[in-house]
């Protein structure tokens, strides 16, 4: 039997709607790949990158015709790269990186993540080295994305780390001052990173990952937005059931995607990210979902409240969607990336203040966020700082992706173009937090970590 | 493979005959048909069955989607566990 209703509920949504998979990612474990040699270590990241993802973009056409379904990345995530080179110098390290952005050409993929390091509790020789290197290794590749971990519940706050990462954004943002700082669009700062995120920038394969695996992000906003708009003055119950229930057959896409993907592969499915991703295109916005739910613009009071009811309501649906669910698995409020957001900031509804407290309650943390190019490095790592204290407070994902975009200041606009959309550069707070940053050492656990 | 196909458009004399044509030419069975009009719009959803096809998935796609703009609608054609898996526990 033929369920007319349903048919046309999807077809609208995919055709209206913005409904799409956002992104297909292979985890490809490069741990065999590691050694000393930098030219060895080279040629054998090359070669099992193009091996194992050689069909990966195919694939993905295919399935995205069969099923009309728009699957708009197809990605590649490694593990990370200062686990992979011993004894590499920077420049070693920088090779390394020039090799991924060979590789993800060869198999034709949007960005290849994973140049990366786990230091929340302290740094290893070859992790500096490798985090000295990412402002050159983001100015001399294209696909290469990098995240650095410098915190986690367990762990405590790597505060050194932190100092060093708001300067290596500066730094990363000097070295492609001619395209605005573009470099710091492919770098977050974590903590309580997770090993199998399928979203840029953040997006590596965690030690504990098998060798190889496929996971899937969708993304619905357009989706959400629209059937809400249709319980117009429903109470909170029904605002909740309807994003639970879209959440569900959003993801449902995702798994399916997923699971197609994996068989014709031979690859293992990982997991489907329910993370609700925006993009600047009309109609697909996360602070749009927030303004249906009846605040005047997003940043008014109730921003909060709001963004939590609705991550709580996608984690639900969707977890009942999927065999496996992970990665970032929230919202995502992605400044540059979402047409509401950017209206908002222009308008001066939404601050970073606001931007800070939103991070509490959903997936990703300050992300896309276009600052005066004059910012100091230390105010970049006290925000940093903040961002990781919540994130390990709450035992929960945070992130920094910071552009101080050179030459800018509050009231001039970047465009990054694409899927990276446009960033209107926001106020950051001019007090001195000089002192508080060159401390060092960390900042110790919190007293609920200890669970056993 | 079982598919579903879609066609939305103004209401004319010939669609069904039209797709239905096509379908044959490239050795698709028909297992389910459902049409009507609101207003005048016209709807028709197929459920097919692929395997003994002519072409490839992807060739079908794109000829139906010809034979859609020869007879001014829009032909679509999906794999069914798209629907299946959305709305189904």
């Amino acid at each position: 039997m033929i369920n007319t209703g349903e048919i046309l509920e999807t077809i609208h949504m995919i055709e209206k709607e913005n409904l799409d998979i956002r992104t297909i990612t292979m985890g490809i474990s490069l741990l065999d790949c590691s050694g000393d040699d930098v030219d060895k270590v080279c040629s054998d990241i090359y070669n099992k990158i193009t091996t194992k993802a050689r069909d990966l973009v195919k694939v993905g056409q295919d399935i995205e015709s069969e099923y009309g379904i728009p699957i708009i990345n197809k990605r590649i995530s490694v593990t990370p790269i200062s686990l992979i080179g011993r004894n590499f110098s920077s420049d070693d390290f920088v090779k390394v990186a020039k090799t991924l952005d060979k590789a993800a050409k060869e198999v034709g993929v949007n960005f290849i993540g994973g140049y990366s390091a786990l230091v929340h509790k302290g740094f290893t020789n070859s992790e500096i080295n490798l985090i000295k290197s990412i402002p050159e290794a983001l100015a001399s590749t294209n696909l290469v994305c990098s995240s650095v971990n410098v915190g986690t519940t367990k762990a405590g706050i790597n505060m050194d780390a932190v100092k060093l990462m708001g300067d290596i954004i500066k730094q990363t943002a000097d070295l492609t001052k001619d395209a605005d700082g573009f470099g710091c669009a492919k770098l977050v700062v974590f903590a309580n990173a997770v090993e199998d995120n399928p979203f840029m920038a953040g997006a590596f394969h965690g030690v504990g990952e098998a060798e190889c695996v496929i996971n899937v992000g969708v993304s619905g906003p357009g989706v959400v937005k629209c059937a809400l708009e249709k319980v117009k003055d429903g109470d909170f119950e029904t605002l909740s059931e309807t994003i639970k229930k879209t959440a569900f057959k959003i993801t449902r896409m995702g798994q399916l995607v997923a699971k197609e993907a994996s068989k014709r592969l031979g690859v293992p499915y990982g997991i489907v990210d329910l993370s609700l991703a925006p993009t600047p295109a009309i109609g697909d916005s996360v602070a749009y979902i927030l303004e249906e739910m009846g605040l005047e613009q997003c940043g008014a009071h109730g921003t909060t409240a709001a963004l939590a009811l609705l991550n709580d309501a996608v984690k639900k649906g969707g977890v009942f969607a999927s065999s496996y669910v992970g990665g970032l698995s929230g919202a995502f409020i992605p400044v540059s990336e979402d047409a509401g957001m950017i209206d908002a900031v222009t308008k001066g509804s939404l601050s970073l203040e606001k931007l800070e407290a939103m991070t509490c309650v959903c997936s990703v943390g300050l992300d896309m966020i276009v600052i005066p190019g004059d910012t100091p490095a230390s105010t970049i790592s006290a925000i940093i700082a903040d961002e990781a204290a919540i994130g390990m407070i709450n035992c929960k994902t945070t992130a920094v992706r910071v552009i101080p975009a050179p030459g800018k200041e509050v009231g001039d606009v970047v465009e990054f173009g694409g899927l990276l959309g446009t960033g209107p550069v926001m106020k950051v707070s001019s007090l001195s937090s000089e002192k508080f940053i060159s401390r060092g050492g960390r900042i110790p656990a919190p007293i609920h970590s200890l669970k056993n | 493979m079982k598919a579903i196909i879609t066609v939305l458009g103004n209401d004319k004399v010939g669609i069904i005959a039209g797709v239905s044509n096509t379908l044959k030419d490239l050795n698709v069975n028909i297992i389910d048909i459902t049409q009507t009009l609101f207003d005048n719009t016209f709807a028709m959803f197929m459920k097919v069955d692929t395997k003994n096809a002519t072409e490839e998935f992807s060739v079908l796609v794109s000829k139906l989607h010809e034979c859609g703009e020869k007879l001014g609608v829009s032909v679509t054609m999906q794999h069914e566990d798209i629907f299946n898996s959305m709305h189904k526990i």
